[in-house]
């Protein structure tokens, strides 16, 4: 008879359960519906991915100067090469670039500033950006002073015109969303009705009819002496729109600030102004950064509608370009080009939010 | 008393001169500006289109350059505004452009109830259909059932209805925005016969992959005198926009080119050129300009005939022939009132 | 300053009128009120100035003008003798179709993709993941232009068309499809359609009650079912089979008879669809995990099947959470399918505020009359939801 005393050491986990095949199974082949089903959607993955890649890579022609160089039958982005200029400046004078190039190596220094969280003095830098910095960009971009010679804003397009319409749409809407989304939650009914009516007036449309009034009745509603340009017209349209957005975003996180907030700043004695400049509104900017953030991605695709109006943002120039007659049937490589460019912009967005989103989540309780 | 009284008689003048000053003419705005706006296509060749480096080109583009060289004495400032055609009216009406010259066709109701005014004719055209030579088709009368691609808000969309209805046929009507979208849906297949004015057949088929698959068929189906517009109630300009063009036309026929028009200034005796150019005659003081405006626009842009073949004729890759738009003693419809 | 503490201190001193908070804010509405009326008044001026000394004609007499132009998708005859009042409503009907038919495609498209996100098979999980990530972040219009280009650079010319079986046709032009015929005796189909649904209702608030009372199920969604199917058909039968079918066949360039399905449609639906579908996915997933785990274990407990776990515990209770953002989803594609004047697909914005107002050059009533719409469009859908809302809101005990 043999006796152990001593225990026995522990086993390792049957291969069946534990390792690359007992993912498989736990996450693969646990029921036979699931086998069917990743047996499909693999074989069709398959199918379809390696010929994409194929195309998109392997056979992809890279560089050259025309159409020339594209032979290998795979995806042409000599195409998108030759006219990466364009599609980043638009019409902009080529000896001007170093203009854009300039702000946008300072927004980016700015954004930088304001992401990294250990940055001393974020709030100054936030308040820098939002107020100091649509001048210098305004001056830099238009010219006119400063020795900088004047650029007309129809010489403004591609990516350069796309962020231009989606920073100055965030920038301008941010204060008046303030004020309606404070209206809209106002004691005094007029004031609130108001604020409703424009909010969900303008929530209620299409933004493709808005720049559309813009572009076509604005001229008419102001007075004759008054000569809007194209490109403000467009941009008073999606402030409008946006603002609208931005009051609802704005009103939820004023709803979030616990009522106890409000009722200690009264009891302090705070005008009006002083309580919501000083203690409400301070907390209830932080918890919608999220949202804020989430309105960008929105309005940053909405901008590819000034299209319909005739200005020339990237997707716009691109499908200009896709005309050419010596560049005919190159569509899929434009599309994918301007398609890769909006995704990087949103889905990097989109994960800071949600990372944001988290981070807060653990404080406040604001969002349910 | 007195004194408040005479100050605010005096105020009052003020105000009403200073609105006065604000409903100042075109052209006192346009010399304000030192720039002539004009409105013009997103991009049509021949007509306005801009090349590799920016700079318009084109019939309706040189139309605008005179008008500058006649108001301005300089013929490139000119400030383009690339409109589509659903934009254009409403661009001039509000003030956005001094003149619209964008192939626009003269109709009636544009002419009366739009608020504007037709300056003249720069070219005369008339709607034609584009094919697809293997289809096989050689009139447009075998064009029954087929889709059409047609550009959004224009006199051809009317007229194809009408041409269809009148001839018992029926259409699908494929209308796209710009004139760009027409020539990738017809390149597409997504219909069998594209529509516009000839002119602009012509300008669209050098658009296609391969030019010489396609036709323009026989048929003309409508009249479409294109021309320079301008707002109404300023008949100044109005009447600087339609001297400009005459004054193209009459050079031609009185052989008056970029090329001879300083030696021509030094020693014609023609009184008609003299006239032209300013040196004997009306000059430029009806129009407000000054005397030698006719002398820049010939100098600067050229006379018609020089436009034509530059832009559309055998000196462009469209290769229009002059036919209509020959001058009234060359066997086409052009005839500009005498200078005089 | 602080009034209400000075008030308790000096009582017989009234506040300045201005310290008083009520007449302050009677002040500033009064003071808001005038500057609106103002900026009104100012604008309307400026617009009536300025169209009197540019000569255009205002009003809405255009709307009775013939239209002289034809348009692809009519949904109510319609050719160039009708007038541009006609247009509007032809717009209109394709924008309803269009959004329509994209609401439902979407909202299937994305309770598949937010289920299948939380599937417990990595392969499906991950696929619906990069597809909700991959379409929410390219903006639309871009969509629509890449699947309108795909759609014809896929499909054959007229004389090659893919022939579908049963009378169908796909080509470059549309899928062609048989479109009924009604003869006479078909109304008594109708009637018996709609007397069957009147009486399912019935049946259905019967089964509620019986299930309250006795807690026996009855499968009343197969009776249901079966009862549609069985009584309309032999009411059909009966009637002699008064329905004929019109097939499409070539004749010249295109087919001609039944129900063409345009490309642009095919293109804006997949796009509106493929978009929205992102947006609904998220929605339903937060909808599903915002269900406690609990109420699927204490379901089970309580011996109800999977499937009726499901429909019965977790579905309802999903459904809050999903509803309001599901319907300003709703809301987003019918304002998204404006952007179908890109491709040409005649709806409100690319029929009325398009062609109709460059015939006649009435900018200012066109365009207040499209957002007009769009803007009852939204209360009407609005107010809808937030009656279902209402009903199925959880009630506080």
């Amino acid at each position: 008879m043999i006796i152990n005393d001593k225990k026995l050491p522990d086993l390792p986990p049957p291969t069946s359960t534990s390792g690359p095949i007992g993912w498989l199974r736990n996450n693969l082949f646990d029921t036979p519906l699931n086998s069917i089903l990743t047996l499909v959607i693999g074989y069709l993955l398959v199918t379809n991915l390696v010929p994409l890649i194929q195309w998109a890579f392997i056979d992809a022609d890279w560089i050259g100067d025309s159409r020339d160089a594209c032979t290998s039958g795979g995806a042409c982005w000599v195409f998108v090469s030759v006219r990466l200029n364009q599609f980043l400046y638009g019409f902009y004078p080529e000896s001007e670039y170093w203009r854009i190039n300039t702000l946008f190596v300072l927004l980016g220094l700015l954004l930088a500033g304001m992401i990294y969280e250990k940055t001393p003095k974020r709030g100054w830098i936030a308040l820098f950006t939002l107020v100091v910095f649509p001048v210098i960009a305004y001056f830099m971009l238009h010219g006119g002073s400063f020795g900088l010679p004047v650029v007309e804003t129809h010489k403004w397009g591609g990516l350069t015109l796309t962020l231009v319409l989606a920073l100055v749409g965030i920038v301008a809407s941010l204060p008046i969303g303030v004020m309606l989304a404070l209206g809209r939650r106002s004691h005094m009914p007029i004031v609130r009705s108001f604020c409703t009516i424009f909010i969900e007036v303008w929530r209620g449309v299409p933004l493709i009819t808005i720049l559309f009034m813009a572009s076509v009745m604005l001229p008419l509603f102001a007075p004759e002496e008054i000569d809007l340009d194209k490109l403000v017209r467009a941009l008073i349209g999606i402030t409008l729109f946006q603002s609208a957005y931005m009051a609802e975003v704005i009103r939820a996180g004023l709803q979030a600030i616990p009522k106890g907030q409000y009722e200690a700043a009264d009891a302090m004695g705070l005008s009006y102004w002083k309580k919501m400049g000083l203690i409400i509104l301070p907390q209830a900017l932080k918890i919608v950064i999220p949202g804020i953030v989430n309105t960008f991605i929105a309005l940053f695709k909405d901008t590819s509608l000034v299209l319909i109006i005739g200005l020339f943002d990237l997707l716009a120039i691109v499908q200009s370009a896709l005309a050419d007659p010596k560049w005919l049937g190159y569509s899929t490589e434009g599309y994918v080009f301007v398609a890769f460019v909006f995704w990087v912009f949103c889905f990097a967005m989109s994960r800071y939010s949600q990372y944001l989103e988290r981070k807060l989540h653990t404080g406040h309780g604001a969002r349910q | 008393m007195k004194k408040i009284a005479s100050v605010a008689a005096l105020s009052a003048i003020a105000v009403g001169m200073s609105t006065a000053a604000q409903a100042e003419g075109t052209l006192d705005a346009v010399k304000d500006k030192g720039f002539v706006q004009c409105g013009v296509s997103t991009g049509l060749p021949g007509f306005s289109n801009p090349d590799e480096k920016g700079n318009w080109q084109g019939m309706d583009v040189d139309v605008c350059r005179a008008i500058a060289a006649a108001v301005l004495g300089d013929a490139s400032k000119v400030k383009y505004i690339p409109l589509t055609a659903k934009e254009r009216f409403t661009a001039l009406q509000s003030g956005e452009i001094d003149v619209l010259s964008r192939n626009t066709t003269w109709t009636q109701t544009r002419d009366t109830t739009l608020g504007l005014n037709f300056a003249g004719v720069n070219y005369y055209d008339g709607q034609g259909f584009l094919v697809s030579k293997n289809l096989g088709v050689k009139s447009a009368k075998e064009l029954d059932g087929a889709a059409v691609c047609i550009q959004s808000g224009t006199t051809t969309e009317l007229n194809l209805s009408d041409y269809f209805k009148l001839n018992n046929m029926q259409f699908d009507p494929i209308v796209f925005d710009t004139s760009d979208q027409t020539v990738k849906g017809f390149e597409a297949g997504r219909c069998d016969v594209l529509t516009s004015d000839q002119s602009q057949l012509y300008a669209l088929r050098i658009k296609l992959a391969d030019p010489s698959s396609a036709m323009v068929l026989p048929e003309v189906i409508s009249k479409e005198p294109l021309g320079p517009v301008v707002r109404q109630g300023d008949d100044q300009w109005f009447n600087i926009v339609k001297w400009s063009l005459n004054a193209m036309i009459n050079a031609e026929e009185l052989g008056l080119s970029s090329a001879n028009v300083d030696s021509m200034k030094e020693s014609s005796d023609n009184p008609s050129i003299k006239r032209l150019i300013g040196l004997e005659g009306p000059k430029g003081e009806g129009l407000g300009l000054a005397d030698d405006w006719g002398y820049q626009i010939v100098k600067q842009v050229g006379n018609y005939g020089e436009v034509f073949e530059r832009n559309v004729g055998a000196g462009s890759p469209l290769g229009i022939e002059r036919g209509i738009n020959a001058l009234w003693n060359q066997g086409g419809f052009l005839y500009a009132p005498p200078m005089r | 300053m602080p009034t209400d503490v000075n008030k308790g201190v000096a009582p017989s001193s009234k506040p300045k009128f201005w310290n008083d908070p009520d007449k302050r804010a009677m002040l500033f509405q009064v003071l808001m009120i005038l500057a609106i009326v103002g900026f009104f008044y100012y604008v309307i001026n400026n617009a009536l100035t300025n169209l009197d000394n540019r000569g255009i004609t205002t009003g809405f007499g255009f709307l009775s003008q013939a239209a002289g132009f034809d348009i692809l998708l009519t949904l109510v005859p319609f050719d160039s003798s009708y007038s541009f009042g006609r247009t509007f409503i032809v717009g209109l009907l394709n924008t309803l179709l269009v959004s329509f038919l994209g609401i439902i495609l979407a909202t299937l498209l994305g309770f598949v993709m937010g289920v299948a996100r939380l599937s417990h098979n990595w392969l499906v999980a991950k696929v619906a993941a990069v597809y909700i990530e991959t379409f929410r972040n390219i903006p639309l219009l871009l969509q629509i232009f890449f699947w309108y280009v795909a759609v014809l650079q896929t499909l054959p010319s007229p004389r090659q068309s893919i022939e579908l079986g049963a009378g169908s046709f796909l080509n470059i032009r549309g899928l062609y499809i048989p479109s009924p015929v009604f003869e006479s005796g078909f109304s008594a189909v109708v009637i018996a359609l709609v007397a069957t649904i009147i009486g399912i209702v019935f049946l259905v608030r019967w089964n509620h009650k019986r299930q309250d009372a006795t807690g026996k199920y009855f499968p009343v969604g197969w009776a249901s079912l079966a009862l549609l199917i069985v009584v309309p058909g032999l009411v059909f039968l009966l009637a002699g089979s008064p329905l004929s079918w019109d097939y499409p066949e070539l004749r010249g360039f295109n087919f001609r008879g039944g129900t063409t399905i345009i490309p642009e449609l095919i293109a804006l639906l997949l796009a509106l669809t493929i978009y929205t579908g992102t947006f609904i996915a998220e929605t339903v997933r937060a909808g599903i995990l915002a269900v406690s785990h609990g109420q699927t274990e204490a379901a089970h407990a309580l011996g109800l099947s999977n499937s009726r776990t499901l429909r019965l515990v977790v579905i309802p209770q999903a459904m809050r959470v999903i509803i309001p953002p599901l319907t300003s989803q709703h809301l987003n594609l019918i304002k998204n399918s404006s952007l179908a004047t890109a491709i040409g697909y005649p709806d409100l914005v690319s029929v009325f505020m398009g062609t109709t107002l460059n015939q006649t050059g009435q900018a200012i009533e066109i365009i207040f009359m499209t957002m007009a719409v769009y803007l009852t469009i939204n209360l009407l859908v609005s107010l809808f939801m937030n009656w279902y809302n209402k009903r199925v809101a959880l009630v506080e005990r």
